[in-house]
């Protein structure tokens, strides 16, 4: 029997998969699909405090093994998603959950971060510093190491879940930013969030997004998250939440030996809904074939 | 409710003027109503291609589409025999029962293909449907005698006036009364026409570029009197009430 348990910072997950926030709304439209509880836990769509409509459509250009997506976090607001979301969610998924929040303000941060504090589902707080999507804010305040620690200490200062900070790629150096965050009292990394990228619609000669740009992911950026992760590992102590890219069983091995602790699997489950649990399936044959008795064991061990 | 599975092209051919008609094997037993749509996985493509309903029963499901992009002409040459990833029972799809009598069903370009699978199931319901739909021209013109030989009263138009009626579907359709409610597909400046124009209540299928087409990225979202929408998940078909132009 292998054993595909992880821990992140104090929560145990059954095994390392982690739908990613924004993939995989508040778990409604998977949950009648398979049992969502397979998963190690999952990062709900990021929230803000007010309610958002996002940017508008069209919203999604695709790329060579990959999307562009700028959605521009739509969704209720967190005291909706407290208050209507949340109890619905403990009736179909009874393990931890990632609360992914971001905002325009410290302030906007500090109120979620207190509104999520109190929920006893919520596992970890991910702090998203990095959508690419949304003007004053959002990345903003994950493009520079000194505003990056400035949420982080704010944060922390109001909740005493675990705290992990979801960094950009589109910066100089994300190890600076990472360090940071571990300096200003973060509990963990999440990494990394999409590359800024956009398309041009050749029969119209104009981009095809309406926004222009927006954040590319899918397999295509698998190895620049794979490579961030590497280099971030050797910087930081706290754990890391590794995802760009990943589709399979194979890359879940091959980020956790870069330094990931666990997973999150986002743009493959647009294109199959059914991945997360094919991975799950997938992951015993696939440590059995690398002689992986324990996925704990491999982390980080690419160094 | 979705579901994923393989699916055997059974025909594949051409009907008009870059327009194509797929017949699929498989299960259909996750499609519920007509209006819904399939979102097939293409090979070396990462997002799979909505693709609306036109017709099913036990074992097929008939899409009609067209060659718009790199995607679709991919389809457009696939072999009989050919195995193809495809998710069904997506949507919401067309309300039969709010209609009575005399239901009228318009179709725009490809919005005709629901349309078709919409006025069979009308039929059994009793109900006598009116059918106009619009094309560009005469080489675009499809499914004329799939209509007729339901047995139902069947009006085109074109825009070039090679065919039918000179003009748009709303040119027919101000000619028309005794209808009670009507459905629509098509083209968005047809809908937000047919929804000017038509008194009576009425569901309108919307199109909207999609990455999941499951709900999931919110990539498809428009604005309604309800709020934020996801067109492939809280519909593509919307009652006229909810709608914001």
């Amino acid at each position: 029997m292998v054993d595909l348990s992880v821990t992140l910072s104090n929560v145990k997950l059954d095994n390392p998969i982690i739908p990613a926030s924004g993939t995989f709304g508040y778990g409604m439209e998977f949950k009648d699909f398979y049992d969502i509880n397979i998963l190690g836990s999952f990062s709900m769509k990021g929230t803000t405090k007010e309610e958002r409509f996002g940017n508008p459509t069209p919203r999604i250009a695709e790329c060579t093994a990959g999307l562009i997506n700028s959605v521009g976090l739509q969704n209720p607001g967190i005291d909706f998603v407290v208050e209507k979301q949340f109890p619905l969610m403990k009736k179909y998924f009874n393990k931890p959950i990632i609360a992914n929040i971001s905002g325009f303000s410290i302030d906007e941060y500090k109120y979620c971060a207190e509104k999520v504090d109190k929920e006893e589902q919520v596992g970890i707080i991910e702090i998203n510093i990095s959508c690419p999507n949304v003007h004053n804010g959002g990345m903003s305040f994950g493009t520079e190491a000194k505003s990056a620690m400035e949420v982080t200490k704010a944060v922390k200062s109001v909740t005493t879940k675990p705290v992990y900070m979801k960094l950009t790629p589109n910066v100089t150096n994300i190890v600076d930013i990472a360090k940071a965050c571990e300096d200003g009292g973060a509990d963990g990394i999440s990494m990394i969030n999409t590359l800024l990228g956009m398309r041009i619609d050749l029969k119209t000669r104009k981009p095809i997004i309406a926004n222009k740009m927006g954040g590319f992911s899918g397999p295509a950026i698998f190895p620049v998250a794979l490579r961030m992760v590497y280099q971030v590992y050797e910087a930081v102590k706290i754990p890391i939440i590794g995802m760009g890219g990943i589709s399979t069983a194979k890359d879940v091995i091959e980020m956790m030996l870069a330094g990931a602790t666990a997973v999150e699997v986002g743009s493959a489950n647009l294109k199959n809904p059914y991945v997360c649990k094919e991975i799950i399936e997938a992951l015993p044959s696939e440590m059995e074939k690398y002689k992986i008795d324990s996925l704990k064991e491999i982390i980080g061990k690419a160094h | 409710m979705y579901k994923k599975n393989k699916y055997t092209v059974r025909s594949n051919k051409q009907i008009a003027n870059l327009v194509y008609e797929m017949v699929l094997e498989g299960d259909t037993s996750y499609i519920t109503k007509p209006g819904q749509f399939i979102n097939i996985e293409i090979d070396k493509f990462y997002l799979r291609r909505p693709i609306s309903i036109c017709t099913y029963d036990e074992s097929t499901i008939t899409i009609i589409y067209k060659v718009v992009g790199e995607g679709t002409e991919v389809l457009s040459n696939l072999k009989e025999g050919t195995i193809l990833d495809i998710l069904t029972g997506l949507g919401n799809g067309f309300d039969t029962r709010r209609s009575k009598e005399r239901p009228l069903l318009i179709g725009g370009g490809v919005g005709t293909p629901p349309m078709y699978g919409l006025c069979k199931a009308l039929i059994k319901e009793g109900k006598k449907p009116v059918v106009v739909l619009g094309f560009n021209s005469k080489s675009d013109v499809f499914y004329e005698k799939e209509f007729k030989d339901l047995g139902v009263e069947v009006y085109i138009s074109t825009v070039d006036g090679s065919y039918g009626t000179k003009g748009f579907v709303t040119d027919i359709i101000r000619t028309l009364n005794g209808y009670d409610f009507y459905y629509t597909c098509g083209p968005m400046n047809m809908l937000k026409a047919v929804y000017e124009l038509i008194e009576t209540s009425g569901e309108l299928s919307l199109e909207e570029r999609m990455g999941c087409g499951i709900g999931a990225c919110m990539g498809c979202t428009i604005n309604t009197k309800n709020g934020p929408r996801r067109v492939c998940y809280n519909g593509p078909v919307f009652k006229k009430e909810e709608l914001v132009w």
